[in-house]
């Protein structure tokens, strides 16, 4: 084991892969020279040269394309946004062909890339690069969508999605590259897709989470615990595949869920989330289940105003006593 | 563009040997010079601006200077918490900021928003912006360096960017179809010429010869990116031949030479002749961003060897040789300039955060019940005083 900062990760995950495989490179903008946005690519460049660590010019829907034609005939690119904001250019890329290609082509092509970036909510940044963009990926049968919340994670998933044959989106967070946590060193270590992972242990009730607003609900855990109530944190992980069984069992302990993420109230990932609890486990189920995510507005600018849009700790905490029918 | 372009850009603005090209001649490969290194003009393209012209040319261009070295200032303090400058390119947003009639539209990209001050924006009301608080017309939604008003049809770009520039042709089509005066100026980094958005709009702008000037700021980066991996055109400008677009490439520094190429090109638009693609030939003379450190990734000597070239440094020459300008003059211009930013900081800055309620106006045209429910219960709850929904740094 060693302990590494969430970009460390995500960086070792990328150099391990692409040691492992020749085929593999990463493309982006400055993720060369600048070594990333966000310093996730330190040192790629020098240590894979300019043909496999590529500075891309400004265009998100030309680097993917061009990383999907490749892919198709043989390479496994990693695309890297500077923000996943931004791969809104490159929608229709990733929808109309990323997702499509080996279904529309009978099978006979596949399109095994990475795309990576930051993801969610950063600070102070402005609506348009404020967005949860995983709500609109994991719509689209063809992608799988992963979100860690831990540096073991973030290099246990970006590996196997690396090794992948699928399109796979890989969610990462800005406010999460500092992060530490022990990961395993083993250059086989992969976490699975489609498995999701309980985050702290309890009994009273279930919040369930996924990327940063993992560590949001265990602050919730903290305060909630003050309070004499045992909340379990079940982070997901992965979003699409997503993990079933996990919803159900954790649901069949505490009776009641509360789910917390970024992005907006209406539809997205939550929706789902909701749909499969109570189709599956309807009768395990004490209470309706909340949700506390984004305001429904675009993000503002102003640091004060922000904070009343985000997903914080005193409103899970909120959700969790109306849940246990606690609330004053 | 190759990449020994780059570097050779400097060549041909330090070589007075070869005659400055004319706007006739191979006006998209060419540069447009009007300021000659001792200060005088070149009579066969000055503009001929008035005495009153160029002393406000020179007042506004001082006046963004001083307002991004406070601002930079301010960032590094913790009291705003973005800035991006215009430091070095100040030539390009004056001058179309002085050319332009009331009714013009603008729609600028990262680094031209102060060509509203010059168009009568509040300077108040600017300075609110970087703080995105209760004196903010933009309610606090906007990251500083996307400035915008109504007040003076300036529109904020999208931080996803270039898209502004289908905006501008879009803007102007609509007073082609109206058959109103106004002209549209769109603005886009060298950088953002890659994106999709800078081919529609030039496209567009072409196929229906609309009342549009599109302006490239070609400052030579893109954040770490060198113009010459953007592109493998020999200029910026050249593209506008293939779209039957008429280009011009200029001498972004020189603020009597972009004076002249837009002033002319808004004119052409506005009677009716169509639109003009327009590479400015600048330099980024401070960092991307208040995030970024350009030590990383440029030299030193090219930013000393541009900072020779400061479009204000010459400006300022040109005026001294004119005698239109004396230290004096000068030092009380600075003064009042910096008292005037001081004033407006201190006034702005005492303001607080928008109401909270303001949160969910403007989403829609009217407020929908389930917002106004959110509403509510935001201001049934307690203040929020947390950091960033904690989780993470
Ligand atoms: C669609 C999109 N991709 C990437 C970015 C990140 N980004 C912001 S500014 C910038 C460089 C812009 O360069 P240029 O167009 O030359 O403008 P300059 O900063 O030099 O004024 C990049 C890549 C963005 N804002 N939007
Ligand atoms: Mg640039």
């Amino acid at each position: 084991m060693t302990v590494l900062r969430y970009r460390e990760a995500v960086r070792a995950a990328m150099i391990e892969e692409m040691e492992r495989d020749e085929r593999v490179y990463l493309i982006g903008e400055e993720v060369g020279a600048y070594q990333g946005a966000y310093k996730v690519s330190e040192g790629m460049l020098e240590r894979f040269g300019p043909k496999r660590v590529i500075d891309a010019p400004i265009t998100e829907s030309g680097f993917t394309g061009i990383s999907i034609g490749a892919a198709m005939v043989g390479l496994r690119p990693i695309v890297e946004y500077m923000t996943w904001n931004f791969s809104a250019v490159a929608f229709d890329q990733i929808l109309n062909n990323a997702a499509k290609i080996r279904q529309m082509s009978g099978g006979q092509l596949h399109v095994p890339i990475v795309l990576r970036a930051p993801n969610g909510s950063a600070r102070q940044v402005g609506s348009q690069h404020s967005h949860a963009m995983e709500h609109f990926y994991t719509h689209v049968p063809g992608l799988k969508v992963l979100a860690p919340a831990t540096p073991a994670d973030a290099k246990g998933l970006l590996k196997a999605a690396i090794r992948d044959d699928d399109p796979v989106l890989f969610m990462e967070s800005e406010t999460l590259y500092n992060v530490k946590g022990e990961v395993p060193d083993d250059p086989d270590f992969v976490v699975p897709m489609g498995q999701a992972r309980v985050a702290r242990e309890g009994k009273d009730v279930s919040i369930i989470a996924y990327g940063r607003p993992v560590h949001v609900a265990l602050e919730a855990a903290a305060l909630l615990e003050k309070e004499g109530i045992d909340a379990e944190v079940v982070d997901l992980r992965s979003l699409r595949p997503l993990d079933e069984q996990a919803l159900v069992r954790t649901v069949q302990k505490t009776h009641r869920a509360v789910l917390t993420y970024e992005g907006w109230p209406y539809g997205g990932v939550g929706g789902e989330i909701v749909d499969r609890i109570q189709r599956l486990a309807f009768d395990e189920l004490d209470a309706p289940i909340l949700r506390v995510t984004f305001r429904d507005v675009p993000m503002p600018y102003n640091a004060k105003l922000e904070q009343y849009v985000l997903p914080q700790p005193d409103r899970i905490a909120d959700a969790v006593r109306e849940v246990l029918y606690r609330k004053g | 563009m190759h990449e020994h372009d780059v570097e050779a850009h400097g060549q041909a603005l330090e070589a007075p040997a070869t005659p400055a090209p004319r706007a006739a001649e191979a006006p998209d490969l060419g540069l447009f010079r009007v300021l000659r290194d001792d200060g005088s003009a070149d009579p066969a393209t000055d503009p001929g601006l008035s005495p009153h012209v160029l002393l406000r040319a020179y007042r506004e261009m001082k006046r963004v200077r001083l307002i991004d070295t406070r601002m930079m200032l301010l960032q590094r303090q913790g009291r705003i918490h973005f800035a991006g400058e215009c430091r070095g390119q100040e030539a390009t947003p004056i001058a179309t900021g002085l050319v332009l009639e009331r009714d013009d539209w603008v729609f600028p990209a990262l680094r031209e928003s102060a060509i509203m001050l010059v168009r009568g924006f509040p300077l108040k009301s600017y300075i609110a912006q970087y703080f995105g608080n209760a004196g903010d017309v933009l309610k606090g939604r906007q990251m500083p360096s996307h400035m915008s008003g109504r007040a003076v049809n300036q529109v904020a770009w999208s931080s996803c960017m270039a898209t502004q520039l289908p905006h501008a042709v879009g803007a102007a089509w609509a007073a082609k179809m109206r058959k109103d005066r106004s002209v549209v100026v769109g603005f886009v980094g060298d950088g953002g010429t890659s994106e999709p958005d800078f081919h529609n709009a030039l496209n567009f702008a072409g196929v229906f010869k609309v009342p549009c000037v599109l302006v490239c700021q070609n400052n030579h980066w893109a954040i770490s990116v060198p113009a010459a991996k953007q592109t493998a055109s020999p200029t910026f400008a050249v593209k506008g031949r293939a779209y039957g677009v008429p280009s011009v490439r200029v001498d972004g520094n020189d603020v009597l030479a972009v004076h002249r190429v837009v002033g002319d090109a808004v004119a052409r638009a506005r009677s009716g002749g169509g639109p003009t693609f327009i590479e400015c030939v600048t330099y980024r003379m401070g960092a991307h961003s208040s995030s970024d450190d350009p030590t990383r990734y440029r030299a030193q000597e090219e930013v000393d060897t541009w900072a020779q070239r400061d479009p204000i440094v010459r400006l300022r020459r040109h005026l001294v040789h004119r005698g239109l300008l004396d230290e004096a003059e000068e030092g009380a211009l600075e003064d009042g300039l910096m008292a005037e930013i001081g004033a407006a900081i201190q006034e702005v800055e005492a303001l607080g955060p928008p109401a909270r309620e303001t949160l969910f106006d403007d989403v829609y045209a009217e407020l929908p019940w389930h917002l106004a429910e959110q509403r509510a219960e935001v201001l049934s709850s307690p203040p929020q005083t947390g950091s960033h929904g904690g989780g993470g740094h």
